[in-house]
């Protein structure tokens, strides 16, 4: 920094002329003392020098708090110039030196009474940047009367002072009512006030979540669309960005703010048009689709989103990453654009890269030739990563448009003829996705793949290659020849290729088990024996069992036919894409993240919704319903490749004894290895062996092993075995429901989460199992909660301590308590979870088992049942019936008491059996029960009373759970 | 919103730095330099996220400017912001350097401290600022003067102040456009769109009223219909009838144009800043008229030469010339020598931009012109083969290639006793190619 100084000071030798940047030079020695000096001479030139002097030396980062008396002392000064240099010093300094800032506050008020306008704004504007709570205190008065001035500039500089007094002491504000008077500016006749009252008043609303401070209502909506069409093109962004937070009551009043709106997309300045397309495409939400104002609208919105594209290239950046989104959620506005995303020559990387994604996502029959033509262009460019992404584009057409698939990959063998290194690697992997969706369909290309195998150095590829050649290995002659020449430098390679290698070999010996039997032999020990790695060596130990139990089963599982690969699979998951959209033009649409995610603190943490569609009932669109219905209910259960693993474990570890198919449900030996590992596994490590009962009962034949493996972790893969296995059953205390999938692989790129809830020993847990069905290894789990109804929020980090390679799960219990924030969802038992790898952050929501929530102690005193059965009015007594259960009264209630349903008391009329049960709940509401069961009848009649009635209904589901399974 | 904004110089040292919000700390400053000025690798994102803290940036010459913030702000905004701070520093200096920034800091730091108020961007129309930001200070003002002023800078005609006069009232029109095209060697188009701006220049007195007309296709065929009957199946006749009008994709406007009167009656009216400023903005993509056609014939003899020939047509009317003309040919990265030969105007090899550039000074309509070149290649062992850039143009011709046409452009003031008849207007057509490309 002194550098630059001192060149200027060189140049100014050299006779340069005498300008500003000489404030920048000063003498090192005694600088302060001198400064010191001028600052108190008498002649007004010399102080402002002086003044400018100090500024700049505050520029560089050089400290002159030192002369914070001196400078202040300036301040009273009619040069409004002068002025301003001391308030900006003033701002920078204020906080250090707080005692001596106070010395500033008479100037200050004084100033706010000044009869030039621009001094009473200038004074009230600096006021509320300097954050010393003393000079705070005096700054009620000055800024109540700046709020009511007579001067519109005056007063709206007031109304963004309101937010930076919030913003330094929120109560304060509302103390002294001044958010009262900012809602009064909404109505205020000058524009730009209402502009900047609607900017404060939004910042402050975002962190108070749940206030209902900025009260939109159709009035105040009105007032703020007349204020759009006259205020400042700032102005305009903070008003729609304003509006696009209210829900309009129903689809008139959406059109008709719509209407007011549309005018804003010719408008020069790129921020007020992407956020005229925020509240138009927030709003469109709520018409009818057969509406003709709604294809109006939609063909409205591509011109201007197209014009985006010639402005500035970050601007295209901004836009190129909503446009993305906007494609995503509503594909027909710009399915006719094709072209206007084709890369320009000199367009930059980041812009490249993002016209790119559009591209694919656009394309479709009718223009996939265009498409295949300017990829391949792009493919022959001199930046790595834009070239990787166009090959990698190309296979994506492939996948996508099935009848360019042939295309495709005769684009793609072009590309490997170039020989260019990183080229051949991108094609390999994307081709092994082509036949992943087209099983033999293109084998004819493996001779040219085969060629290019020694170029391959890159892992990806490396795994895509011997993924192929395992895959066709009966058309491939050499096969156990490739496949020996990788196994020679086996540990340099990476988990992901090794995985790869052993399933491939294996492969290639259930085709032609003759001559491979010792090529097979090799890579099992090699990843058994030799490698630290417990996912490889897991993998090598299922292997080599099935193998050697049941080849038949072997070749059943190992060559099964694989789901065909999904054609989109970066699509982002629908919640997140509605909060996105709500978000368009703001930098949660260029990280395509929540702002949760980057933004500290509470503000703006609150996610938003799209609005539904309203009434206009018949009109709802098949589009929104399908979207609504796929982020609230919860995920059905989808068996899929991953767990088909964890099922095979089962099997082949089932004593022959145990009856039954093992999928999905259960059998006693998988009950007692659940218990094991789930609750049964604290107090084995606790010393106290005896304290699982699940163990002698469960383990017959696996078993002597059990507690050594437990003992000495490393002791090899048999206890990462028994995890895997955990996956499918039930244990023998609470009930907790199989496993369903959360979150499919398809919405997370390629993560699939299922999972269940279960109470053991008194701790709530989450039982997932992760499973990774994309092409590259997973790391940095982590798990978040939203709030929820009875505030559960994970009681430590999710541990997932290796990487998830691809193709593999692991099994993951996270432990949960109830002290989280509490908010009450819809319905009660929801729970929202964002998962974090890393490669994104997903969501997904689930529902769990309210029994999971009935702590031990929900035993009531016989007494304080019936006082509080008493006490309770009759009105809010629920009845319900549970139909098909035939167990004996006795029998029911052993049951229950497993799920922490205590019975206390049990009478006998007429044959009928009274059973009076009770519960509690984690945040302590009691339910309380009445069953009656008649023998012979298999109909249960349950009458529950709570204060907490909307409850009822899931403590209900909860019977029926237990008591049926 | 923004929570501070930094000026640096190539070097990466802070030339200007002013904080907006308390969550924004002097590390900031060094966070930015550390990660992207002196980043190894180059800029791949003009947003930048560091520890939670994001940073946007735009470059001028060397200069660069970068706003800071940790909370979801309007992003569009933000860049919007940062290029209107570079135009209102232009309009107050000049041309963005070190230099002039060192010597305006004063004058920086107290636009920074006007245009944008606890990070929320406020008018920044040079017109109204010049008013009371002035390096002179501003002493004598009467109260008249004050509220006139910040009436104006907060009024709803915030880009133009009351009590302009003029001995002579006149306006410039320019219709500047940029003609962009991407062909295929085969001579099919594959991209053509024409981005055009109309830039004013008014010198007007009072606050006058503009209307602004031109051949819209829309406009033109509303009138149409609504004209009289027999009319109407004239121009129904007609519809296709060459360059009448003209369909605009799309446009926009500067803020001065009421864009509600233009969404529902589709009419352009205004009342313009003093000075120069963009009027309009627009796109066409049908029926553009390319000034230039190029044809490339591209041979490879052998491994270490390349015959290239190259034709450009001119396509315009033979009255009209057009100037500048440029066409540059890329050539491999491993060219040792070139030899040139042209029929018009002069041809260089350009060793240190891989290209033949081919200038002419004048080319009249109709025309057609031709260069040959022999390319020596030295043998290389780089299996890479040459990516072939396509070949660019660059021209400047005196009418508008969308064909757009100025109809009209109205004043009214009904204040002071001028009319519309009163004011002297040129209009002027500017065709300029933007990345005219052929690929060979």
């Amino acid at each position: 920094m002194q550098e630059w100084a001192n060149q200027l000071c060189e140049n100014r030798q050299f006779g340069s002329k005498m300008t500003d940047s000489k404030y920048f030079t000063t003498t090192k020695k005694g600088e302060i003392f001198e400064l010191k000096a001028e600052l108190n001479s008498d002649k007004k030139e010399k102080k402002k020098e002086a003044v400018k002097k100090v500024i700049a030396s505050m520029t560089v980062g050089k400290d002159v708090s030192a002369l914070f008396p001196d400078v202040v002392n300036c301040m009273q000064t009619d040069n409004l110039e002068l002025k301003k240099l001391v308030y900006l010093y003033l701002m920078n300094y204020a906080k250090s030196q707080p005692d001596m800032a106070i010395m500033a506050v008479n100037t200050f008020v004084k100033d706010c009474e000044d009869p030039n306008p621009l001094i009473r704004a200038l004074a009230v504007r600096t006021m509320g940047c300097i954050r010393v709570d003393k000079i705070t205190e005096y700054l009620c008065e000055p800024l109540r009367k700046c709020l009511k001035d007579e001067d519109p500039y005056v007063r709206k500089t007031a109304a963004v002072c309101v937010a930076k007094l919030h913003d330094i002491n929120a109560q304060l504000v509302e103390d002294q009512g001044f958010l009262d008077t900012l809602k009064d500016l909404i109505s205020d006749s000058n524009p730009m006030v209402v502009a900047n009252a609607v900017a404060a008043l939004s910042e402050i609303a975002e962190s108070h979540p749940n206030s209902n401070l900025m009260d939109l209502n159709p009035q105040t909506i009105n007032k703020l669309l007349t204020a759009l069409n006259e205020c400042t093109e700032w102005g305009q962004i903070f008003i729609l960005d304003c509006l696009a937070n209210y829900t309009p009551r129903d689809d008139r009043e959406s059109q008709s703010i719509c209407e007011r709106v549309t005018p804003r997309l010719s408008h020069a300045n790129s921020a007020v048009v992407l956020s005229a397309v925020k509240v138009l495409m927030k709003f469109m939400e709520m018409l009818p689709k057969d509406l003709d104002y709604y294809g109006t609208l939609l063909k409205k919105l591509a011109p201007p989103l197209v014009t985006l594209l010639s402005a500035e290239p970050e601007l295209q950046y901004v836009a190129l990453r909503n446009i993305n989104l906007i494609v995503q959620r509503r594909p027909e506005i710009l399915k006719h654009e094709m072209k206007v995303f084709f890369v320009k020559y000199n367009d930059p990387i980041y812009v490249k890269l993002e016209k790119l994604d559009i591209m694919i996502r656009l394309a479709s029959q009718a223009n996939i030739a265009q498409v295949l033509a300017e990829l391949k262009e792009y493919a022959t460019e001199v930046d790595v990563d834009f070239v990787r992404k166009a090959v990698r584009a190309i296979g994506r057409c492939a996948i996508k448009v099935e009848q360019s698939a042939e295309r495709c990959v005769s684009t793609l063998l072009d590309l490997i003829q170039t020989k260019v290194n990183y080229v051949v690697q991108e094609a390999i992997v994307v081709i092994k996705d082509i036949f992943r969706k087209y099983p033999n369909k293109y084998e004819s290309v493996i001779a040219t793949l085969c060629e290019n195998l020694d170029s391959l150095d890159e892992p990806e590829a490396r795994a895509a290659m011997i993924w192929i050649v395992g895959e066709y290995a009966e058309r491939i002659d050499n096969a156990d020849e490739l496949l020996e020449s990788f196994l020679e430098g086996f540990h340099d390679e990476s988990t992901q290729v090794q995985l790869q290698l052993l399933t491939a070999i294996v492969k290639l010996f259930l085709k032609k088990p003759t001559e491979t039997q010792e090529l097979v032999q090799q890579v099992l020990s090699l990843a058994t024996q030799d490698s630290d790695n417990p996912d490889l060596r897991d993998r090598g130990y299922i292997y080599w069992r099935l193998l050697s139990t049941d080849p038949v089963a072997a070749k059943e599982v190992v060559l099964a036919e694989k789901p065909l690969i999904s054609e989109e699979t970066d699509l982002i998951e629908p919640t997140l894409l509605e909060e996105l959209i709500c978000h368009i033009g703001t930098l949660a649409s260029v990280y395509h993240k929540p702002p949760s995610a980057f933004v500290e603190g509470s503000r703006g943490v609150q996610h938003k919704r799209l609005p539904g569609s309203t009434e206009s009932g018949e009109s709802e669109s098949p589009d929104t319903a399908s979207a609504a219905a796929v982020s609230d209910a919860p995920p059905a259960v989808i068996p899929s490749q991953g767990d088909l693993l964890g099922d095979l474990l089962n099997l082949d570890l089932t004593p022959p004894t145990t009856t039954g198919p093992p999928p999905p449900a259960s059998s006693g030996m998988q009950m007692g290895a659940m218990d094991l590992l789930g609750g049964g596994l604290d107090s084995l490590l606790g010393g106290d062996l005896g304290g699982s009962p699940a163990i002698g009962a469960g383990f017959g034949a696996p078993p002597a092993a059990m507690p050594a493996s437990f003992s000495a972790p490393v002791s090899g893969g048999l206890d990462d075995l028994f995890d895997l296995g955990g996956g499918v059953g039930m244990p023998m205390g609470a009930y907790s429901a199989p496993k369903t999938v959360w979150l499919p692989a398809l919405k997370a790129k390629g993560l699939e989460i299922s999972g269940t809830f279960a109470r053991r020993s008194g701790v709530i847990q989450m039982e997932m199992t992760l499973t990774n069905k994309a092409m590259s290894v997973m790391t940095d789990f982590a798990i978040q909660f939203n709030r929820n109804s009875f505030g559960l929020a994970p009681a430590g980090p999710l541990q997932v301590l290796t990487p998830l390679s691809p193709n593999q799960s692991i099994e993951v219990t996270l432990p949960l308590n109830t002290v989280g924030p509490v908010m009450k969802m819809e319905p009660l038992n929801n729970l929202q979870v964002a998962v974090k790898n890393n490669i994104d952050v997903f969501y997904f929501s689930c529902q769990y088992p309210i029994s999971m929530l009935f702590v031990e102690d929900g035993k009531m005193e016989r007494q304080v049942f019936l006082a509080t059965w008493k006490d309770i009015p009759n009105d809010s007594e629920a009845q319900f019936q549970i139909k098909d259960c035939h167990l004996s009264s006795d029998a029911a209630s052993n049951k229950l008491q497993g799920s922490n349903i205590f019975t206390i008391a049990k009478r006998t009329v007429d044959g009928q059996d009274m059973l009076y049960q009770s519960m509690k709940l984690t945040n302590g509401i009691w339910v309380l029960t009445e069953m009656r069961v008649q023998a012979g009848n298999p109909v249960y009649t349950v009458s529950l009373k709570c204060r907490a009635a909307e409850v009822s209904q899931w403590v209900f589901q909860s019977y029926e759970a237990v008591l049926k399974n | 919103m923004i929570g501070g904004l930094f000026i640096y110089n190539h070097k990466g040292e802070v030339l200007i730095s002013r904080v907006y919000r308390d969550d924004i700390g002097r590390n900031a400053v060094d966070a930015f330099r550390v990660n992207v000025i002196h980043a190894r690798q180059q800029v791949r994102s003009p947003v930048t996220n560091i520890a939670r803290t994001s940073f946007f940036h735009v470059k001028r010459s060397n200069i660069w400017l970068a706003a800071v913030t940790k909370q979801n702000v309007n992003a569009a905004m933000v860049f919007e912001f940062l290029y209107k701070m570079c135009d209102v520093m232009t309009a107050y200096f000049g041309k963005i350097s070190e230099e002039n920034i060192k010597n305006n800091f004063v004058l920086i730091y107290e636009l920074l401290d006007e245009i944008l108020d606890f990070g929320y961007p406020q008018n920044s129309e040079t017109g109204a600022l010049k008013t009371f930001i002035t390096q002179q200070g501003i002493k004598g003002q009467t109260k008249e003067e004050q509220s006139q002023i910040t009436s104006q800078v907060t009024g709803q005609i915030g880009w133009r102040r009351e009590g302009i006069k003029y001995r002579r009232n006149e306006l410039f029109l320019d219709v500047l456009e940029s003609v962009n095209l991407l062909m295929s060697p085969q001579g099919q188009v594959l991209s053509a769109h024409v981005s055009g701006r109309v830039v004013m220049k008014s010198y007007l007195s009072g606050m006058p009223e503009c209307k602004f007309g031109m051949n819209d296709k829309i406009v033109i065929d509303k009138q149409g219909k609504g004209g009289a009957s027999d009319d109407a199946g004239k121009s129904d006749l007609g519809g296709g009838s060459g360059k009448q009008s003209i369909a605009i994709d799309d446009c926009t406007f500067h803020q001065c144009v009421r864009l509600s009167k233009f969404d529902s009656e589709r009419s352009i009216s205004f009342i313009p800043p003093d000075g120069e400023y963009e009027l309009m903005r627009y796109r066409t993509t049908k029926d553009i008229i390319l000034p230039f056609r190029v044809i490339p014939l591209v041979r490879e003899v052998g491994r270490t030469k390349l015959e290239v020939k190259v034709v450009i047509k001119s396509n315009f009317k033979p009255s009209l010339l057009a100037q500048k003309i440029e066409v540059r040919i890329p050539t491999p990265l491993n060219t040792s020598g070139v030899q040139v030969i042209c029929m018009k105007g002069k041809a260089k090899y350009k060793a240190s931009e891989n290209a033949i550039v081919w200038k002419i000074k004048r080319m009249a309509g109709m025309k057609e012109s031709q260069i040959s070149a022999e390319i020596e290649l030295l043998p290389t062992n780089d299996k890479k083969k040459w990516a072939r850039p396509p070949i660019s143009m660059n021209f400047e011709v005196p009418f508008a290639p969308s064909g757009l046409k100025v109809r009209y452009l109205k004043v009214f003031e009904s204040k002071l006793n001028y009319s519309d008849h009163d004011v002297i207007k040129w209009v002027r057509y500017i065709g300029r190619s933007g990345i005219y490309e052929t690929r060979c």
